[in-house]
């Protein structure tokens, strides 16, 4: 069993390039590690720090009114590339909860939902829509509700979202994949003696 | 009802159960470990007190970190020595065979699988690496997971998976001289764009792909997953029976005329529907090249540097702009003759045998530019072997380009062979991310005939001005 995945509010973190590849969330050079933890520090390295390692303060992420936030959202087609896992402890472990694109890497998508990051897929105009939302009023807060497959904007208005309905449910109630496969020990055996070769 | 396409005929044999409203446990019948995705699977089962299923479905190597040069000695990098050691130490404890460092099995990881024979067609085959793609081209549905799937599979030789769609890439046409098949899968990278493949697997049909060698299938396989793609398969025929015949795992005598007759089944049935379709004419097709920094930012050799004003759409003019500034080309520019550094002729894409000899006819009795560095890295043991017989490492060295021992090398630059800061490369490698071939590093694509042919001008070269 994980964590179930609870509502949760908080700002934007908005990063509209567009196909962000895994290598740029986090470069190859930080994969020689045999644990999950601890990868938010380099967390979209490349891009965080100069060649001296110092922060590069236009960087979106080294801003401080952009501590604490949970929700990143994202451009078009989000965690292309390499399939490395690395990418969303990476994100989980800097301290975000959700992503929201209007598509994700197949991979990528897939890895993030086994690590209660949950990819938000939403339309060209509601992406457009949050963009100018966070511009326009980058204090606002917008709530993820998982249950109600709902983002809530401040006033009230809602973006409904589609998730797989066993990704959710893992999601909520804190089911961990492997646990769920386990139970097919029979239908494995028996189809591991039903091939003829 | 004869409709099914060669993807629907491995998937349905391999889906053990599926629940309502669940994805479909498909059983995998081949699992490819490598020392970077696997760590944390392994001490996942250890915190479990699982074993693994099927150790002898289970193949290891080192190919992500490793130095391409001494070999033999002790690793210098400490945290590359701690990641072959957690791989030697946990297949030892789960009783997976592993071609280390040293043995004549080790290779980059997709390019092992086939040559030993254990990829074949009809078998689901997974590694925690996306460019497990390049299995297909052997016919089977080949796809790369991320390290908590790899754990899953260990401990159950099963997948949780949602059907992906598919889509038919139809290749027809005589391929004109001086091209090779990644300037096939970069013309579509071009067209359909880094996403035009999310939640499809590709089926590479028509006259052009019958014609091309399993090296040069591969080679465009591999790269289906820049595309978006989950997989990409090209039906198994005679090409691909003769390259397993013989191999070390290939099925021998009777076993071997009873999977002959499986696999002639395999291909998509004349009434086969896809969910999508797209053609190219090979016929028509340049050289192909990368300006950008992604792998769906290429153009034809004699092209220009496309700019912001090449499209209407705001964010692809911002992403045009971004990389191109990154890669410090001016746009309107033609890419031929842009200055380079160093050229990169190897990886999982093209670091076979057929790579090797390409770039070796281009380079035989001419020198590498003065100045440029040229790394010639095969992608296995048995590719450097075979090589080596043919006297290809000598038209290298004699060319003035490094012979290197197998090994990932410079396409992720983690094994400390990396572009340093600024310098232009041409790599037949598969991506051109920002920094993936170290930091700071811009990365052009290309097929291994342009990339010899650019390392003899010493700038981007067009080889049918060799030829």
């Amino acid at each position: 069993m994980t964590e179930s995945f609870r509502t949760f509010s908080s700002r934007l973190v908005p990063l509209p390039n567009e196909n962000v590849d895994t290598d740029q969330i986090i470069p190859a050079r930080f994969l020689k590690t045999t644990t999950r933890e601890g990868l938010g520090k380099s967390l979209f390295n490349d891009w965080r720090y100069d060649a001296a390692g110092n922060p590069r303060p236009e960087f979106v992420l080294n801003k401080p009114e952009m501590r604490g936030r949970k929700i990143l959202l994202a451009g078009n087609n989000f965690g292309c590339g390499s399939s490395r896992e690395h990418a969303p402890w990476a994100l989980t472990d800097f301290g975000f909860r959700a992503v929201i694109s209007t598509s994700f890497a197949d991979i990528f998508r897939g890895n993030s939902l086994k690590n209660a990051l949950l990819p938000i897929l939403v339309s060209r105009s509601e992406h457009a829509k949050l963009f100018s939302l966070c511009s326009e009023y980058p204090e606002a807060e917008v709530t993820v509700d998982l249950e109600m497959q709902a983002l809530t904007l401040p006033g009230g208005a809602r973006i409904g979202f589609p998730i797989e309905p066993f990704s959710k449910k893992c999601l909520l109630q804190g089911i961990d994949e492997l646990g769920y496969l386990l139970r097919f020990a029979d239908q494995i055996a028996a189809y591991e003696s039903s091939r003829r070769f | 009802m004869n409709h099914k396409t060669l993807f629907d005929k491995v998937w349905e044999s391999h889906v053990v159960a599926a629940e309502p409203d669940c994805p479909s446990v498909l059983y995998i019948d081949l699992h490819l470990v490598h020392e970077v995705t696997s760590p944390q699977a392994f001490s996942g089962l250890r915190e479990r007190g699982l074993r693994v299923r099927r150790p002898d479905l289970t193949v290891a190597t080192m190919d992500h970190i490793i130095p391409t040069r001494n070999q033999g000695l002790p690793l210098q990098d400490p945290l590359a020595a701690q990641l072959v050691k957690q791989l030697q130490a946990n297949c030892d404890e789960f009783e997976i065979s592993l071609h280390g460092i040293g043995d004549p099995g080790q290779g980059i990881v997709h390019i092992i699988g086939p040559e030993l024979g254990l990829t074949q067609p009809g078998k689901t085959v997974v590694c925690g690496d996306s460019h497990t793609s390049t299995h297909g081209a052997c016919g089977a549905l080949a796809f790369g997971i991320g390290t908590s799937e790899v754990e899953h599979v260990l401990a159950t030789q099963c997948l949780l998976q949602k059907k992906p769609k598919t889509f038919e890439v139809l290749v027809t046409g005589r391929l004109p001289a001086g091209l090779t098949s990644k300037d096939i899968i970069l013309s579509l990278l071009a067209a359909i764009g880094v996403d035009g493949g999310t939640g499809h697997v590709f089926e590479y049909r028509g006259d052009t792909i019958r014609s091309l060698g399993m090296d040069e299938r591969m080679t465009i396989c591999n790269m289906s997953i820049e595309a978006g793609a989950r997989a990409g398969m090209i039906a198994p025929d005679d090409t691909t029976f003769q390259y397993l015949s013989g191999k070390p795992f290939a099925p021998k005598g009777a076993d071997w005329e009873a999977a002959l007759s499986r696999w002639r089944m395999l291909g998509s049935d004349g009434e086969a529907r896809f969910d999508r379709s797209v053609e190219i004419d090979a016929s028509a097709l340049e050289p192909m090249i990368t300006y950008g920094t992604n792998p769906g930012m290429a153009i034809p050799i004699t092209g220009r540097i496309p700019g912001p004003d090449s499209t209407h759409d705001s964010s692809a003019r911002n992403a045009i702009a971004k990389a191109v500034a990154y890669m410090g080309l001016t746009p309107g520019k033609p890419i031929l003759g842009q200055k380079i550094d160093t050229v990169f002729i190897g990886s999982c894409t093209n670091g076979r045998l057929a790579d090797l000899r390409a770039a070796a006819g281009v380079l035989k009795g001419r020198k590498v530019h003065p100045g440029l560095r040229a790394l010639i890295v095969p992608g296995s043991q048995a590719v450097r072997e075979a090589a080596e017989r043919e006297g290809l490492h000598l038209i290298f060295k004699e060319a003035g380009a490094e012979w290197r021992e197998p090994g990932c090398s410079m396409c992720i630059a983690m094994n400390g062979d990396e572009l340093s800061p600024g310098e232009y490369c041409v790599s037949t490698s598969n991506r051109n991310f920002e920094g993936r071939q170290g930091k700071g590093g811009r990365t052009l694509l290309a097929s291994p005939l342009t990339a010899a042919a650019s390392a003899v001008a010493g700038v981007v070269a067009d080889v049918r001005r060799l030829v």
